[in-house]
């Protein structure tokens, strides 16, 4: 997030995006209803009536994907309605002229054919975001995942960008990101491009320090992603080691994943579970989980703060740190001898750049947010308050693309996936909690009443839904959450395993899934798993 | 010294305070340590002036007033403590009391549940002088699984019915009828299963009596060890709510949050309120496996299954390259865990063949 948590009771205009954040981000959430309380108004853009829709002044339910679109004809207005900010646009940005001549040409009305949202309505959102004095934009998932995400984002920035919305108090382009560290995971390195501090493996001068760092050579080229490496398995990529993540159920195309980790002559995991992905392991370590781990958590307003050991772990589990660090000792690697995880942190922060001035004991009661670049620096609640770190911020030129697969006679309905309050991700340890199961006891497959009836489904009731890529039985809810022709389902539970589904296609920049979008085919079921008889 | 050569402070208990506009003479009072007792307070919540325990006194004014819903104004001369204001206070906890069957009510319960019988003790109010009447009728037919509906402890401070509007914009509670007929109670008088409770358990930590209550962390009211707090932050989603952990012995018995949480400031959800005791479940793996030659996951010692993992690597290594080993970092794990692995590869092997699992 460009802005601190406690920003989100400041704004006056509110645009939310792809996120469902009342149930994947509650506690945010709470922050805008109380700027709500204090007069702002908010657009909500989200095919779905999710929850925020309630406390919502506009509600822009546009066909799943089709969010550039949106977007850009929200920049056509803003741009001939006068609203842009041309002091902020001269002083800190550039591209602006060829940006501004290139939305000239992305009506509403050319948008509505994409996003199914009236004209005037895309107008209205437009201007209500192009007023405001304090305009701030937040996305999750619902704006990554999908094969356009990262021209997503950057529709948004270009928005925020025309109206001088960042670097202030109320602003800004947040982005919530959804697991409790995958701030962190980015931060240290834990990416194919960048070391710490996201300083590129490309640049010659920081694979010198590092190569110093660590005694010995490293690679100027950029690592493959997660994605390709699982393509590559069996071939390329010969051995695996996955750390905490429960690849099968919670990347897309499951076959594909499953087929890919079993191709490997040696795969390694460490988890708190026997989870599925453990399971095709052929060492499995058993980690410490919350409660039983000493160390530090990187949340999504890039606050850095200290996780603590109340209990000793079950049987003979050890913190990630010891056993990473053990099993790189027993394969003959170099400077992994630690013996506390501050060591480990401590080693961190000097190598990084925007953890510079932190250490183990000035994290302690998690008042720094970075960068936090020297020491007695006092961290940065708020990115791009006096200019951008790359000196101006770019508009981009950006068109509309298609989802990876679109609806067609085969597969006439759209399916889109999501989290729920009640269950996190994989479900390994919501579904291991008691009473969760009381408030949220199987997936079910949202479905608006008229497409229940229309394709003979019933409420409460067994659908089969398939795609390109392989077929689920899921139990139908009839509501009015989902609009006619799209159904929602979230990946959490096991035995409906959604992700089956999904992944047509992935980011060309990013390789992020599409795993918003996916066409596909709804029909009545008996609950053996059969597809019923007409 | 005169109260008009500064106009922004007060007189308090005798000495010269200032004060920021729009402070509550309770305010002020708590930053100077004075410990005016109250019962209807957060200070996370508007100020609701229903208890009147916080009564000081304002020289001038006939009656003592609330000091919670009193703004400071330039010159005020207030005393806080004397024989009267504690006369009036034990009173109004005697009634208060009269009210409640459970006085002593377990610290598990939630993080603000020992308000009233620590006040109870403090001016020795238990004397029993008022009975009878109580507000209130509990819900033990609420078959939820995480909130204890206990509203024969209820005072009618209103904190749960204010947190629930104020903090967290549901609006799932509210009140009806007054005085002892008082009943907190969910639209349409149901349970909250079918109200617009998201089951945060702001209302049961704000609750100064127990009358609403953790139930799973009452389970371990019986086990004898006392409660321990650790301060850590909430695994599930990316906002990092300050939580702290209670345990007994080697055991979580439950979370509160952290009122001085920095991303937080003391809300908690579903999750990371409740969610927490999937790391006792007899699931857990307690001790590495590694694959026998039957193929299958059998339990080994560490040394083993290290050697394993260590060998079964390196061949892949050796044989196919730097190139063929590949790690995947967990947006789960600690900044610490993730800096390794990528450590691992870059150290070990000098390639950058790592990732996370953010693009999925
Ligand atoms: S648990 Fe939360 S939502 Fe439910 S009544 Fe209490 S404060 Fe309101
Ligand atoms: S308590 Fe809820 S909102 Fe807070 S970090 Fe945990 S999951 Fe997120
Ligand atoms: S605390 Fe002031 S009236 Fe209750």
């Amino acid at each position: 997030m460009s802005n601190p948590l406690r920003d989100m009771e400041k704004p006056d205009v509110i645009f939310c995006i792809g996120t469902n954040m009342t149930e994947c981000h509650p506690v945010a959430a709470t922050r805008l209803k109380k700027a709500i309380a204090n007069g702002a108004r908010m657009i909500v853009a989200d095919p779905r009536v999710i929850g925020l829709v309630e406390h919502a002044d506009m509600h822009l339910q546009l066909r799943v994907g089709s969010d550039s679109a949106l977007l850009l004809a929200m920049a056509h207005v803003i741009q001939r309605a006068g609203l842009i900010d041309p002091g902020f646009i001269a002083e800190r940005t550039t591209e602006a002229e060829a940006f501004l001549e290139h939305v000239k040409e992305f009506t509403p009305e050319w948008a509505s054919e994409i996003c199914r949202v009236e004209p005037a309505l895309i107008e209205e959102a437009a201007i209500l975001y192009g007023t405001a004095d304090r305009g701030a934009i937040y996305y999750t998932l619902g704006i990554t995942e999908h094969i356009c995400g990262v021209d997503n984002v950057q529709s948004l920035c270009n928005l925020a960008l025309m109206t001088g919305n960042v670097g202030r108090e109320g602003t800004g382009i947040n982005p919530m990101r959804g697991q409790n560290n995958i701030q962190g995971a980015g931060d240290v390195g834990a990416i194919p491009n960048n070391y710490c501090g996201f300083q590129p493996v490309t640049d010659p001068a920081i694979q010198a320090k590092f190569e110093k760092a660590y005694g010995r050579e490293i690679d100027r080229e950029k690592g493959i992603t997660k994605v390709r490496a699982l393509d590559e398995a069996g071939k390329s990529i010969r051995a695996m080691f996955i750390d905490g993540e429960n690849t099968v159920v919670t990347d897309p195309d499951r076959e594909h994943c499953e087929h890919a980790l079993k191709s490997l002559d040696f795969l390694v995991v460490c988890d708190l579970f026997m989870t599925e992905t453990a399971e095709l392991a052929d060492v499995v370590f058993p980690a410490t989980g919350f409660t039983e781990t000493d160390g530090t958590q990187t949340n999504t307003e890039r606050r850095v703060q200290r996780l603590r050991r109340a209990v000793p772990p079950p049987g003979e589990a050890k913190a990630d740190w010891w056993i990473i660090s053990r099993l790189a000792q027993r394969m003959g690697f170099h400077g992994f001898d630690y013996t506390d995880a501050s060591e480990v942190f401590n080693e961190l922060c000097r190598l990084s750049t925007t953890y510079a001035g932190l250490d183990w004991d000035r994290v302690e009661f998690g008042e720094y947010q970075w960068p936090v670049p020297e020491e007695g620096h006092p961290g940065t609640p708020r990115l791009h308050e006096d200019g951008f770190i790359n000196g101006r911020g770019v508009f981009k030129l950006i068109r509309y693309r298609d989802p990876a697969e679109t609806i067609d006679d085969d597969y006439p309905v759209w399916l889109t996936t999501g989290r729920r309050l009640e269950s996190y991700h994989s479900r390994t340890q919501t579904g291991r909690s008691q009473g969760i199961d009381y408030l949220l006891p199987e997936e079910v497959l949202e479905v608006h009443p008229d497409d229940v009836t229309a394709w003979g489904l019933a409420d409460g009731g067994w659908a089969e839904m398939a795609s390109r890529r392989g077929a689920v039985t899921i139990r139908v809810k009839a509501t009015e959450r989902s609009p006619r022709g799209t159904v929602f389902s979230s990946f959490s539970f096991n035995d409906v395993p959604v992700n089956i589904l999904t992944g047509a296609g992935y980011d060309p920049v990013t390789d992020t899934a599409e795993l918003k979008v996916c066409p596909v085919t709804v029909r009545p079921a008996s609950k053996s798993g059969g597809v019923a008889a007409d | 010294m005169t109260s008009d050569s500064n106009p922004r402070t007060i007189v308090l208990d005798g000495e010269t305070v200032a004060f920021e506009r729009g402070e509550t003479l309770f305010e002020i009072a708590q930053r100077h340590r004075r410990d005016v007792p109250s019962l209807c307070y957060d200070d996370r919540l508007d100020p609701f002036g229903g208890c009147r325990l916080c009564i000081v006194q304002l020289e001038g004014a006939r009656k003592p007033v609330a000091s919670c819903t009193t703004k400071a104004e330039p010159g005020m001369r207030v005393t806080t403590h004397n024989a009267t204001l504690d006369m009036h206070r034990r009173v109004i906890l005697e009634m208060v009391a009269s009210e409640n069957r459970d006085v002593d009510v377990d610290e598990l319960s939630g993080y603000a549940s020992q308000e009233m019988s620590t006040l109870l003790d403090r001016y020795d109010a238990r004397s029993g002088r008022f009975d009878g009447a109580h507000s209130g009728t509990s819900r033990p037919d609420d078959g939820n699984p995480f909130i204890l509906r206990d509203y024969d402890n209820c005072i009618s401070c209103y904190r749960c019915v204010r947190v629930c509007a104020e903090q967290e914009g549901d609006y799932a509670i509210s009140v009806m009828n007054r005085g002892f007929d008082t009943q907190i109670t969910t639209e349409f008088g149901g349970f909250l299963e079918d109200s617009s409770c998201t089951f945060c358990g702001q209302c049961v930590q704000t609750c100064p009596t127990g009358a609403l209550g953790d139930i799973k962390a009452l389970r371990a009211k019986d086990v004898p060890e006392p409660v321990e707090k650790t301060r850590s932050v909430c695994p599930y989603c990316g906002v990092g709510c300050a939580v702290d952990i209670l345990s007994k012995g080697d055991k979580v018995v439950g979370i509160q949050p952290a009122m001085d949480g920095p991303a937080n400031e003391g809300a908690l959800c579903v999750k990371g309120q409740f969610a927490f005791d999937f790391v006792h479940h007899p699931d857990r793996l307690k001790t590495p496996f590694v694959r026998n030659d039957h193929g299958q996951l059998v339990p080994a010692s560490w040394d083993e299954a290290l050697d394993k993992a260590a060998a079964g690597l390196l061949e892949a290594v050796n044989e196919h390259g730097r190139h063929s080993l590949y790690a995947v970092a967990s947006g789960r794990a600690p900044n610490e865990a993730g800096y390794l692995m990528q450590k691992f590869v870059r150290a070990g092997l000098g390639t950058s063949y790592i990732d996370n699992c953010s693009r999925a």
